[in-house]
């Protein structure tokens, strides 16, 4: 091979970048595949090839199916809201308004704090009797609720804490896109008389289109990599309620120490990520205008 | 040639401190912390003061989170081949430990009379989940069972001696539907009882199913009994308080905001760890008792918490040091500080007849609850592959308290699924 001098530059100079790529990446992947097809080591026992004996066993676990659901309605329910909620929230602190910066920080709070902790506090918030969200509750004269120990809340409740912890966060990026629009298109606008919702379903929106797809992508992968809340809140519990399909795959990881089937369970979150990310790449990108 | 000259110096500076260190065994030690209060810095405490005690050593001290934070860590060095010399684990992960290769038990470290004396003295309850195939693998250190606390204003309220906690499931019934509460529109403002399900269920119902005399899994790790009569009978009553007697609130109770709950008086009655015991007297605005867990057939708690573990993989003069640790670290008069300052239960009788834990529990009397409560103690339950049979148990214990599956039901289910997950250790 001839490689110039220009060129070996521009691959030393990739080199470091790369090398993280494979050790931290790929190479975990490919481990992972291979892991999937052995069974789990233990002291003594050396893994052998069982095939697809681990996902054989994901097919008639119970909760793995639960976990799998759980994540289709955690996904189904965070994305649209928290992406609705940011774009509202962007529109709003946008305006020229009074305490404009004091609203766009309250809003972006709940991303920059540790969210463990935070969990803490909602595990309060949802305390049956004298928790805050009950507190305002008995306020109107209904019955107190108990959130997060109730099979048919738990999953909504720690839905909750993620939408409000999203919504801050994605409204950042459509803040930044709604002042790199040009100021012109508004004036427009107003000298056609052009109502607020009009200019915002037939401008705005369509000019904020790549900011969409870049916010929709990182809430579907959130939606699917969100465990911490969890951990706090309810374990997964009760029964299994609440269980998301990262948490199950580090109770079976970290808990149960099997490496194999947390292996094939890994390869499904894979799998999962890497359709998102195709859809964005072939599907909406293409209809997507970028300026 | 002056900056060469200072810039060799220092190097040599340097290189004679890391030869000073060298002389020195370096003696990780992982530790959860699993209660409330100060534990980070009563920990690196003694740490600082056996490093005095002992030149040659060097205890350095690892706060790893949770105890499953911490198992986690611990294990997973493990299997990078560096693990730590030592670590506070939970007694029930010693069946992992020993089927991971993990840890070496401390008989091949006791060698003189006063070593043997050492490992006697501990409470027998708290030696149980830690001994296996005659061996000791863990040492007791940070252990506790569950009490019962009691709100002495709301007994006094409700008409009650507030002087005397439920004995008996009857009595528990019957002053829990009496310091019941409820507003004009029969909504709940004070709960009789309160036994939290959230996070670990399986250790609370181990009260309840001990006193109903059912012990959960044999001493080889290989057997679980949660179909037993007496285990869906004690299942039966924990539902029943709250389906049937309403003095329980309903669904799945925190764990965490338990203690709050009483503080609060919310709960006229909680069941908790001793581990809380410092956490509600500093905090409590009310005078409160510490009892027994109540009996049905007989008196009963599961005992808690965790054990010093060495690690197999840590070089011979790093388990030596973690053994001196160990020992140093179990002397009564030390057990007694850390019972006095956490609310752990002191791991040995000696502990309890030194003057400082006497006149702690002269002036504080539910100080020795826990330790009287000893003798009722069963070993918290613990089997080969734990979390996931644990697992198990804990999802029909959830299933239960919410409806969603008879009592008997979800018990037969939960031992299928252990029984699935056993068969390999039979």
């Amino acid at each position: 091979m001839n490689i110039n001098s220009k060129q070996l530059q521009a691959y030393l100079l990739l080199l470091p970048a790369f090398v993280f790529l494979v050790g931290f990446t790929h190479y975990p992947a490919l481990a992972t595949i291979f892991d999937s097809l052995m069974s789990t080591p233990r002291a003594g026992r050396a893994p052998v090839f069982v095939g697809l004996e681990n996902y054989q066993v994901m097919i008639e676990d119970p909760v793995f199916w639960k976990s799998v659901t759980n994540n289709l309605w955690f996904a189904l329910a965070t994305i649209p809201l928290s992406m609705g909620i940011a774009i509202f929230m962007a529109l709003w602190v946008n305006d020229k308004i009074a305490g404009r910066s004091f609203l766009r920080m309250s809003y972006f709070l709940p991303t920059v704090l540790p969210m463990i902790a935070v969990a803490n506090i909602w595990i309060f918030f949802y305390t049956p009797d004298y928790g805050l969200i009950n507190q305002a509750l008995q306020l109107f004269g209904l019955k107190s609720q108990n959130f997060l120990g109730n099979p048919d809340l738990a999953l909504a409740s720690v839905t909750v804490v993620a939408i409000w912890k999203e919504a801050g966060f994605f409204m950042i990026f459509y803040l930044a896109a709604l002042q790199t629009l040009s100021p012109s298109y508004r004036e427009a606008a107003q000298i056609e008389g052009a109502s607020k919702w009009y200019f915002f379903w037939k401008i705005q929106w369509p000019l904020l289109m790549p900011t969409t797809i870049f916010v929709l992508v990182n809430a579907l992968i959130n939606a699917f990599r969100m465990v911490d809340h969890i951990f706090v809140m309810t374990n997964g519990g009760p029964n299994n309620a609440s269980s998301l399909l990262l948490f199950y795959l580090y109770e079976v990881g970290f808990k149960f120490w099997d490496r194999g089937y947390a292996s094939a369970l890994t390869m499904v979150l894979l799998a999962i990520l890497a359709i998102v990310g195709l859809l964005q790449f072939f599907l909406l990108d293409k209809r997507t205008h970028y300026r | 040639m002056k900056k060469l000259v200072s810039l060799a110096s220092t190097l040599a500076a340097s290189l004679c401190v890391s030869t000073a260190a060298l002389a020195q065994t370096e003696v990780s030690f992982y530790f959860p912390v699993a209660v409330g209060g100060p534990v980070t810095k009563i920990i690196d405490g003694y740490a600082a003061e056996f490093n005095k005690e002992n030149p040659d050593l060097k205890v350095v001290p690892v706060y790893a989170g949770s105890y499953q934070e911490t198992v986690v860590k611990a294990l997973t060095a493990h299997k990078a081949n560096k693990p730590p010399a030592a670590a506070i684990l939970l007694s029930t992960d010693t069946f992992t430990l020993i089927d991971e290769d993990a840890i070496v038990p401390f008989d091949n470290f006791v060698k003189t009379d006063e070593e043997r004396k050492w490992m006697k003295d501990f409470f027998p309850a708290f030696l149980l989940n830690g001994q296996i195939d005659n061996k000791t693998w863990g040492i007791p250190f940070q252990r506790s069972t569950v009490v019962m606390y009691w709100n002495k204003q709301a007994f006094k309220e409700a008409g009650l001696d507030p002087n005397t906690a439920p004995q008996n499931w009857e009595q528990l019934v019957s002053m829990g539907q009496k310091l019941t509460k409820r507003d004009a529109s029969g909504n709940v403002e004070r709960w009789g009882i309160q036994v939290p399900s959230s996070g670990f269920p399986y250790w609370l119902f181990q009260g309840f199913s001990t006193q109903n005399g059912a012990i959960l899994a044999n001493s080889e790790g290989t057997q679980v009994a949660f179909d037993d009569l007496k285990v869906i009978e004690a299942l039966q009553f924990w539902v029943d308080l709250s389906q049937k007697y309403k003095i329980h609130p309903p669904g799945v109770v925190q764990w965490g905001t338990t203690p709050a709950d009483f503080m609060q008086g919310k709960s006229a009655i909680i069941w908790t760890t001793t581990g809380n015991l410092t956490n509600i007297r500093k905090n409590a605005p009310f005078e409160f008792g510490v009892a027994m867990l109540p009996e049905n057939v007989r008196r009963g708690s599961p005992t808690g918490g965790g054990n010093f573990f060495i690690f197999k993989k840590a070089p011979e003069a790093e388990q030596q040091g973690a053994f001196r640790f160990a020992k140093w670290l179990t002397q009564p008069e030390r057990a007694a500080q850390w019972s006095i300052d956490t609310g752990y239960v002191a791991v040995s009788p000696a502990a309890y007849e030194t003057q400082a834990l006497k006149s702690y529990a002269a002036d504080f009397p539910p100080a020795v609850v826990a330790r009287d409560q000893l003798p009722f103690a069963v070993a918290e339950l613990s089997t080969h592959d734990n979390q996931r049979v644990t697992k198990a148990l804990n999802d029909g214990l959830q299933a239960a308290l919410t409806g969603a599956k008879t009592p008997q039901q979800a018990m037969k289910d939960a031992q299928a699924e252990a029984n699935r997950i056993l068969r390999a250790y039979r």
